[in-house]
Parts: C-alpha cells; structure tokens; sequence
C-alpha cells in the first residue's frame, strides 16, 4: 500500500443520507474475479439511463466532477452490502476522501484498508461544506488529522490510530497479523476446536 | 468477583489472541464462510503472497448469490457468474476448503446452511463477506460481516484485527398479536431507530418476545441487525437453541454435547451488566410492517399512510425521502394498503427457512395467486427444500399458482436471471429495498411473509389479518 499523503481538493456533493453500497455499486458488477475496472461503474445507475448514456444531471457527469478527489456524503454514507467493491470503485474513479457526518461500520473499515479516508465533521460544518461554491478546494491533512476549509480553518477529524498509522506508513495489515504467529500459534494450543469442516463423519 | 459481563463481552474475551500496544485487539475467528461473490480477489491475494489457507477446517464455503434457481441440471447460462462460481470451486480445490457447490444437497445461502449444518454454534466467532452474517447471532454467536481484505486475512491467520464494539440492548416484550411476526418486529425495530442507529454497537435482543420466538424467527431478528447499522446481533443461547441444534451433522455428540450445553449455558449476560445504548419495543402493540421507500428504515404498519415528506425538518433527509418517493412513484399522505404488486419474492437469508415457507403456505394454501402477479418461492437451502417437499408445501405452491425455484440467494439481489423488470412492484421477503436492489428500476416492498402471500393472493398490498 502506498502511503497516504496530504492533499487538496475540490468537492463533489451528494446531498443524500444514507446512500447504500448498492448504489455505489450495483450487484451485477461484482460478478468479477478481478478489483479492477470498476471505476466507471461507480454510481452507475444515477450516473447512466437505461441506454448508457451519461446523466447531465448526476453531479458525477458534470465539470466539477473532473479530477475531484473528496466526496461529499450524506449521513451513514455506505450503509448495507460488506461489499469493498464499494471503495475499490471509489478510489478507482479517484477520490482519495469521503467526508460526512457518519459511515457505515463496514465501509467504514473496508475503506481504511483501501487508502480511502472517511472524515466525520460535525453537522453545522457539513452544511456549510454543502453551501460552499464549486470552485472551493479543501485540503486533507491525516497526520495533523485536519480539514482545512477555504477561509482557512482547520477542522479536527477522529480516526483511529492504528488505521492512521497503517495509511500514513503504507503499512499492510495482513503483514503485520503474520508477525503475530506465536500469539496465534499460542491460542490455538490452548483451545480445543467445536468444529471441523473436513471430519468425515458430519 | 468479576465484573458482570455481557454475552458479548464474554464471546469477545475467550478469542483475544493479541493486545499490543496502539493496535486493535488480535481475536480468533472460529468459523469462516465463504461464498463466490466476495472472495476471489482473497484467494487470488494468498496466490500472489505464497500463502496456505490456515484452518481450512474452520472454513467452509458455498454458492449462492449467482447461482441460477432453475435447471440445475443445465450449464449455467450466464457466463460471467458460470466462471465466477467455477472459480470459487476451484480455488476451494486448491487450498483445501471443503465447499458444498451445485452438486451438493448441502448447498444453499450461506447463512441458513450454516445454522442447519450445526456448524453455527453458541459463543463462537463467525466472519463472511456477507453483511448477513449477523443472522447466525441468533444462536448466541458474534458473527459478523467482514470485507474482501478481511476476508484474505482470515484466510491466512484465522483473526481480525478488530476494535470492541459498543453495546445496545434490544428489549422486546409482549405477545405478538395474529398476523405479526419476527419480520415485523425487525422491521418495526430499523424504523424506530433508523438505519444509521446501531452503528458502531451489537446488538443484544432480549425479553418475553425474543424469547418466544422459535429458532428460525430468531434468525430472521437477527439477520437485518446491519440494516439498522449494527454489524452484528445476538440472542443469547436457551433451551430453544439447545433443542434445535440437537443433533445436526455438526453439532457435539455424546459426551461433548453434555460439555458444550454446560459451556452455553454460562454465556447469557450477567445480572446487572451495563449497556451503551438500549431501545425498547412493545410488541404486543406492532401490526404488520411495509416498507414504503428505498431504505429499510423507510417502514410503516401496513394500516399507516406513507410519510409527507414536506413535514420533516431537516433538508437532506427531506430530499432523501422526496428522492425515494420519486423512484418509487409514491405520494406522501397516502396509504400503501392496495397499491398493485406486479412480483411476490418470498424466500432469502431472512425468510427463506421452513417457518417461513409455512407461513407463506398457510396463507396460499385453497388459494390462487392472483393472475397478473408473479410468485416465486425459493427456499434458503437443498435442505430447506427438501423438507418443504416432505411436508408438501411445493404441492401448496404450486396448487396456488406460485413457482416453487431451487436454493440461492435469487430475487433478492438480482445478481442471477431471478429479477424486475423497471417499474415493476414486488412485495418482497428479503431484507433490502435500496433503489434497483432487485433489479434495475424494480420497487420493493419489505415485509413478512405472511403479508407476502396475501399480497400474491390480493394482487395489491394487503393486510393479511382479512385472511386469517
């Protein structure tokens, strides 16, 4: 993983609570084998009609879209299928944060695990995120644990500190839980198994 | 003297593995389910990293999210997910996990097999990439869903690493009135305290209620537990739960199974141990629940007109409300009671075991769906089927005009041919009714399957107490 770095950018609003990873991205994408190649199916039933065809409308078609790295979320944002099809379609497009007043649990750690950055503000600075004009930019500071806003405040974000050290350091948590064999070795001498998938007999 | 400890607590205390410094808590998963949806890219990153599976024996894994539920017989037609459930086959092959595929009796949703082979047992830990995993909560374990990364890691060291999650007591009392079942109270329970309102907690469902309800109905509490956010959800282990895993294929025999009782029987949570967060439910008071919108919190009594949206307060959830109206082609103030159905789906996680068969039944049973609607019943399991059959419920079905289908996931995500067309309406079972869940432009209602069946019958949404 690459480590996570300070950044600015313009926002994309998408003034909806509790938007589902079902919309993020729909079941039929995630017949596939591989993690790539789901960026353009990101959002893909509010972002095309029924023909494929790209929605004016849906703030992901328009300009400002363009090179965007923070999503701007409703409350519970993710919320539904433990799919990480969700964050690997959302990185893939390019956003690097997604910011909102709460995430689901699951996409919450899926994401972590995926170099993208959910930041929880407080509700009145939410707002005043949706109020601000196209062209404002933010900047993203994870080692300060900041959101800096374009009249220059800088607002604290919560993250947890063993997922802050994993992105900051590029840290693989799979690498650091098989350091851990003595431990596990360990427990599992100590416990006597309830079931066994393989036993012949069941 | 220990500290009074939750069921929770407990479960999470007897897997910690690891507690280092700046780190979450390293915990033991005892049993991992796979399906073939969210775990090929974690097979492919043991591959590519040279790792084994660590415990194949505590993993077992199945198909059912893309897997046709007619012909079984007949090749998949649809490519993609033919090579998606033949890759789970043969990864399953390769790193020695015993998997209950197609060919199997044993095949079926990953969350009703589980429980049925005795594989779900009390105070274990129970992960899938699958946000259901919360259903196997019912018989006291801390199951919960996991991500694809996750799923990797559990592959190659069987544990999380994971933060303790709050706690939330659910207290349901009182007797459900005819007509009201474990889906309404669930359904009853998300509209209370809205889909965001147990993130971050598990669930413990308590009370009268939860304890009259038989093991299948626990199921169904438990299994929409992440559809009010909360990653998990447990009931804790009774004589319910002893009867009903007695002598399943994977449950203790003999003498262990005299050890484990005495082991479950310790894991309910202790007198006077505290909870973060706690609801309570009147059940004696619910009606049958509908939903009316595109999130599962978007439920009403079916009695209730559906909510106007210009009467709510704050602007974005207004704009989510207006939002999930204009897709469901609804009107505020209005009631749901008669709207036409165009599909019935009966079946999934939720409500695809026997109980809910019967249910489905006794409704359909001297009775003809309704010409213009389109009934599919499709058990969770071969197993389920099976014993449907047995009994003759598929004669029940068919009788009625309702299409008895093969195990699998089906009309609940549309991930198979089992799908609306745009525009269509369907009283559904499942446990989602997010925009185009069931198909690209299809509207769902959530609801029991009670109120499914008299909804096939009607034609329009009813109140299935005008046929009891």
């Amino acid at each position: 993983m690459k480590p996570f770095t300070k950044f600015e950018s313009r926002l994309v609003p998408l003034a909806i609570d509790n938007v589902d990873t079902d919309q993020i991205i729909p079941a039929r994408f995630l017949k596939t084998i591989s993690k790539e190649g789901l960026g353009d199916q990101l959002f893909c039933d509010w972002r095309y009609d029924a023909e494929g065809r790209p929605k004016p409308d849906f703030i992901l078609n328009q300009p400002r879209a363009r090179g965007a790295e923070i999503l701007l979320a409703g409350d519970n944002f993710g919320c539904g299928s433990s799919r990480e099809h969700a964050p690997w379609a959302l990185t893939q497009f390019g956003f690097r944060a997604v910011v909102s007043t709460s995430f689901a649990d699951i996409f919450r750690q899926n994401s972590l695990k995926n170099s993208l950055l959910p930041i929880v503000v407080p509700r009145e600075i939410h707002a005043e995120l949706f109020a601000l004009p196209p062209e404002a930019t933010l900047g993203v500071d994870l080692a300060a644990q900041t959101l800096t806003l374009p009249d220059g405040r800088a607002i604290e974000f919560p993250v947890d500190s063993f997922a802050k050290h994993c992105l900051l350091e590029g840290v693989d948590e799979l690498g650091y839980i098989l350091q851990q064999e003595t431990a596990i070795a360990n427990y599992e001498a100590r416990g006597a198994f309830a079931i066994n998938t393989l036993r012949s007999s069941a | 003297m220990n500290q009074a400890r939750t069921i929770v607590e407990k479960v999470w205390d007897a897997h910690v593995v690891a507690e280092n410094p700046g780190a979450p808590t390293l915990l033991y998963i005892d049993l991992h389910l796979v399906h073939e949806v969210t775990s090929p890219q974690a097979f492919e990153g043991l591959r590519r990293r040279g790792l084994k599976v660590r415990r194949p024996e505590h993993t077992l894994a199945t198909t059912d999210h893309n897997v046709p539920t007619t012909g079984r017989g007949l090749p998949i037609a649809n490519e993609t997910s033919a090579k998606q459930i033949a890759q789970l086959e043969r990864n399953c092959e390769e790193f020695g996990v015993t998997c209950y595929g197609l060919a199997s009796q044993r095949q079926g949703i990953v969350h009703v097999i589980g429980p049925e082979l005795g594989l779900t047992q009390p105070g274990m830990t129970i992960v899938c990439g699958d946000s259901h995993t919360a259903t196997h909560g019912a018989l006291g374990a801390l199951a919960f869903g996991i991500g694809t990364s996750e799923v990797e890691q559990v592959l190659a060291t069987q544990c999380l690493l994971q933060r303790k999650p709050k706690s939330f007591r659910v207290e349901v009392n009182g007797a459900l009135r005819p007509g009201v079942t474990a889906k309404d109270v669930i359904l009853a329970l998300i509209a209370k305290i809205g889909t965001g309102g147990g993130t971050g907690c598990v669930f413990e469902y308590r009370g009268s209620t939860i304890r009259a309800l038989s093991m299948e109905e626990r199921m169904t509490v438990t299994n929409m537990s992440i559809e009010a956010g909360a990653r998990a959800g447990l009931v804790a282990p009774d004589a319910v739960t002893f009867e009903y895993l007695f002598g399943r294929p994977y449950a203790p025999h003999g003498a262990d199974w005299d050890r484990a009782i005495s082991r479950w029987r310790q894991l309910a949570s202790d007198e006077g141990a505290s909870y973060d967060k706690q609801v309570e439910i009147d059940a004696d008071q619910l009606e049958p629940m509908i939903t009316f919108g595109t999130s599962p919190g978007m439920g009403i009594p079916i009695t209730g007109a559906i909510p106007d949206p210009s009467a709510i307060a704050d602007p974005i959830e207004r704009e989510s409300v207006r939002k999930a109206l204009r897709y469901m082609d609804l009107e505020g103030g209005k009631p749901l009671l008669g709207h036409r159905v165009n599909v019935v789906f009966v079946g999934s996680c939720t409500n695809g075991r026997l109980a809910d068969l019967r249910q489905a039944a006794s409704v359909l049973k001297g009775r003809k769906v309704s010409p213009h609607v389109r009934t599919l019943i499709v058990p969770g399991s071969y197993e389920v089927k099976r014993l449907a059959e047995a009994e003759g419920l598929d004669q029940i079905f068919g009788a009625a005009g309702a299409e008895w289908r093969e195990a699998g996931c089906s009309m609940c995500l549309a991930m198979n041919d089992d799908r609306l067309e745009p525009g269509e309406y369907c009283v559904a079972t499942s446990n989602r009714n997010f925009e185009g869940r069931q198909g690209p432009g299809g509207r769902t209602f959530l609801a029991s399957p009670l109120t499914a069946a008299a909804s096939a019958v009607a034609g329009v949404v009813t109140d299935v107490r005008t046929m009891l």
